[in-house]
């Protein structure tokens, strides 16, 4: 029965090529600006760390002053300072916690022809790339001790690695940084966290990874300074450790809902306490898990946003128009209809026959749609954004596009079938 | 003609009439306020900068290895390296003029504060928030920025000082947009304070106009509020913009990289170092392009689409009632009757849709300004909009209308 349905359905189309193109068209044009769009959104708003990001949390407190504070309202700060990030390190609270800021580096080859560039650099404590899962090709990270006795030790990516050493082991050599030799412990293998949720608020948030990772201590021994540093009174940046900024993330691991609501309790009682010795005027505070943390940054910029709203109001006009184009072929064969009727075909079987139609022309619209799609990324990638080069058709999108375009061309196609269906044989009989 | 027969015909199409008006609703809606976005985009973008534009170009680069700014006799060995830059740079055959800046006009990396009629105000509680930009006497020239009032800086006003010592300068100049907020009557000759501090800054010219360099709408309450300062910024990194003669931008982008490099190995150089200032624009309007060029096209393809919905259900109409317009014409009534029938009825049911669009597209703009940063959509647009998918309507349904009226009297004769 089927079989005949899809020769009917193919005959039908086929009678009517301006019109089946017009839908098939439409359609897929709908479908490939929805896809484009989802795809740079899902994109951005992706899980940076799948399987991690909900055992990390972002503690967050505010140093601000009394006055400007309105309840409800003000939010806790972005970062920490320098002796609250190591108050709530030093306490020790989580099973693992680690610390982290992003600066720059100018990095000097070793060659002489060779100059002198720029790499993102991260600040951290010994914990941080264990706890992010970071793969090591070589070497490992350093340890607890090699922070606190500002060990002028260093971790390189696996682009820096290539660029620097060729590829090879590197660990034990030095890499000269800001001035001053660094010696390697580290290779990572590929590691590009998107978006990169350890360094959202300085305009970054995606592309390639960072080049360095080295201990905090070591690092502002070198003068590295922070990219992201905000205060809220006249102070020497010079000297980040005491000056009234902020500066400094704090990452904790906390496995289950008792620890985090521990952490909360903890949380509070360090900020009561700050308050009771005059350092702080307000008591707010914030623990976001990871996800929780980007959509409150709102990292997702909102011009993608915007762009994939556009394109599903693309898709209803899309859909509507397919509705009444399918409605007028369908009525169109009223006639026809009233024989197959009159001959013993069922209601149901008539809708079946046109639901196979409306089908049909949902998967030509979404293979067409498809090919927009790839269109349309391919634009993105040519774009200099830097998520750019990021943006792929992966298979659950794939998939998602027939989805799409099957969904829609079903419900585009309900009306005119139910309308098909219900039509009554004799009048149309007769009128012939 | 009366409109009952019209109405009373169109009540055995309900879902078709629905359809049509639906979808010029919704397009309506989605067009009115994509064209609105595009429209502010476009704006935005056309904003000019003050600067003269052509012809100009920056060069951003970071000295490896040289002092820090910490110890005393650091700052004057920067200067010196600065200095070394500058001379060499105003030695090339194709370059007019350099000045060493701490920014651009939309570069997005500024350095903001606050002028106050009074001393000792602090930043919160200025009169105007302003943007810094610090540099020689020979900003005004190269900028190619326009001295209204006043002087210009001169090589005995000039100070230098280290990239983090506090300090204000004795002299500026100020934008005409600052000085009007400052001093309605006339800024040159008075005194401001910056960034609340108790020292007098006394204004000695007033150039037109001086973009800053964020193009964030944080900037939006200051966007041409710029206080110019006759001071070399001492770092370990340094900015040059440099105008060259007319016609060699591009050999002078070319050359300058080994002529600093000649001065000194010992710094970073690289890809982005060095870029015209058709670089600098194109990257910091580069959203707002993608976005207009994205609406505009989604509006083309949507209106596109529009129109043929109604050119397929408007034919499918026509070859419906082939009887009964053959009936019409029998009974008397001529070509252009016929055509104006099909004409009224969709404009009858493109206004049903329009009222409606209307209604989607003031929802569509609040819902909008709530969840985005937008304005309240004029009602020029709105006006424009109806005006445009009526036209449209009538555009489709020409076609279609015409077959309609060519339908021979004598199809009345026949039996279907």
């Amino acid at each position: 029965m089927f079989g005949y349905y899809l020769q009917l359905a193919w005959r039908s189309l086929g009678r009517n090529r301006v019109l089946t193109t017009l839908m098939v068209l439409a359609l897929a044009l709908g479908i490939g600006a929805c896809i484009t769009t989802l795809t740079v959104l899902r994109l951005l708003s992706g899980d940076p760390l799948p399987g991690r990001s909900a055992q990390l949390y972002y503690p967050q407190v505010d140093p601000y002053p009394k006055d400007g504070y309105v309840p409800g309202q003000s939010k806790p700060q972005e970062n920490l300072t320098w002796v609250d990030a190591n108050n709530l390190f030093e306490a020790h609270r989580a099973p693992r916690q680690a610390l982290v800021a992003l600066g720059s580096a100018k990095i000097q080859p070793h060659d002489a022809g060779g100059r002198p560039f720029f790499g993102d650099a991260v600040m951290a404590t010994a914990e941080f790339l264990p706890m992010v899962g970071a793969p090591f090709r070589y070497g490992s990270a350093w340890s607890a001790d090699d922070d606190t006795a500002g060990a002028r030790v260093v971790v390189i990516a696996d682009f820096l690695n290539q660029k620097l050493f060729g590829g090879a082991n590197s660990v034990g050599r030095t890499v000269r940084l800001n001035g001053n030799d660094f010696r390697v412990v580290g290779v990572l293998g590929h590691f590009s966290p998107q978006p990169r949720f350890y360094a959202i608020n300085i305009g970054r948030s995606y592309g390639d990874g960072d080049g360095v990772f080295l201990p905090l201590r070591a690092a502002r021994a070198t003068e590295m300074a922070p990219t992201n540093i905000s205060c809220w009174a006249a102070g020497d940046i010079e000297h980040l450790e005491t000056a009234p900024c902020m500066w400094l993330g704090l990452w904790v691991e906390l496995p289950d809902a008792a620890a985090v609501a521990n952490y909360q309790r903890f949380l509070d009682g360090y900020v009561r306490e700050q308050v009771a010795q005059g350092r702080f005027h307000r008591t707010d505070t914030a623990l976001p898990d990871l996800m929780q943390w980007l959509r409150n940054e709102q990292v997702v910029p909102d011009d993608a946003r915007l762009q994939a709203g556009l394109a599903f109001g693309f898709l209803l006009i899309c859909v509507t128009n397919t509705i009444g184009l399918l409605l007028a072929k369908c009525l169109r064969r009223s006639r026809e209809i009233g024989v197959r009727r009159a001959l013993g075909a069922t209601r149901g079987a008539i809708f079946g026959q046109f639901m196979v139609e409306a089908a049909i022309v949902g998967l030509a619209g979404g293979l067409l749609g498809l090919v927009f799609a790839e269109a349309g990324l391919w634009g993105i990638r040519h774009q200099p954004a830097e998520y750019a080069s990021l943006a792929r058709l992966d298979l659950s999108m794939f998939a998602f596009t027939f989805v799409v375009a099957l969904a829609s061309a079903l419900v585009a196609g309900l009306l005119p079938a139910w309308r098909a269906c219900v039509v009554a044989p004799a009048p149309q009989l007769k009128s012939s | 003609m009366t409109l009952h027969p019209m109405i009373a015909a169109l009540r055995k199409h309900k879902a078709g009439v629905v359809l049509i008006a639906l979808q010029i609703a919704l397009t309506l809606a989605i067009v009115c306020n994509a064209v609105f976005i595009i429209g502010q985009r476009v704006q935005r973008v056309n904003r000019p900068t003050g600067l003269d534009e052509s012809n100009l170009m920056l060069v951003t680069q970071q000295w490896v290895g040289a002092p820090s700014g910490d110890q005393p006799g650091d700052v004057d060995k920067l200067d010196s390296l600065q200095q070394a830059d500058l001379a060499a740079l105003r030695n090339m055959p194709d370059v007019a003029s350099v000045v060493p800046i701490n920014s651009l006009p939309l570069l997005n990396s500024s350095w903001n504060g606050s002028a106050a009629l009074k001393p000792g105000t602090d930043l919160r509680g200025g009169n105007a928030r302003t943007t810094y930009y610090f540099g020689d006497e020979h900003m005004l020239k190269t900028l190619g920025v326009k001295l209204v009032a006043g002087r210009a800086f001169t090589a005995a006003d000039v100070q230098h000082r280290g990239f983090r010592d506090q300090g204000e300068p004795p002299i500026a100049i100020v934008t005409q947009a600052l000085a009007d907020k400052l001093f309605p009557q006339g800024a040159v000759g008075k005194v401001m304070y910056l960034d609340g501090s108790g020292t007098p800054t006394t204004i000695i010219g007033v150039v037109q106009r001086l973009q800053v360099p964020g193009t964030g709408s944080w900037t939006n309450g200051f966007v041409w509020n710029a206080t110019l300062e006759p001071v070399r910024l001492n770092a370990n990194f340094s900015r040059y913009a440099i105008r060259t003669k007319p016609g060699r931008l591009q050999a002078v982008m070319k050359a300058v990289t080994p002529v600093l490099y000649g001065v000194n190995p010992m710094r970073v150089l690289d890809d982005d170092s060095v870029k015209s200032f058709a670089d600098i624009r194109a990257e910091a309007y580069r959203a707002d392009v993608g976005m207009a060029v994205l609406m505009g096209v989604v509006c083309l393809i949507l209106i596109g689409v529009t129109a043929a919905g109604i050119v397929g259900l408007t034919s499918f109409w026509v070859g419906q009632r082939h009887r009964q317009i053959g009936v019409r014409r029998a009974l008397g009534a001529r070509k252009v009757d016929i055509l104006h029938y099909f004409q009224t009825e969709n404009l009858l049911i493109a206004g049903i849709g329009a009222v409606i669009g209307v209604l989607l597209a003031i929802g569509l703009n609040l819902w909008l300004m709530h969840h985005y940063e937008m304005d309240r959509l004029p009602v020029l647009y709105v006006i424009a909009g109806v005006a445009a998918v009526l036209v449209l309507g009538q555009a489709a349904v020409f076609a279609p209308a015409r077959r309609a009226s060519n339908v021979p009297p004598v199809v009345a004769t026949r039996s279907v």
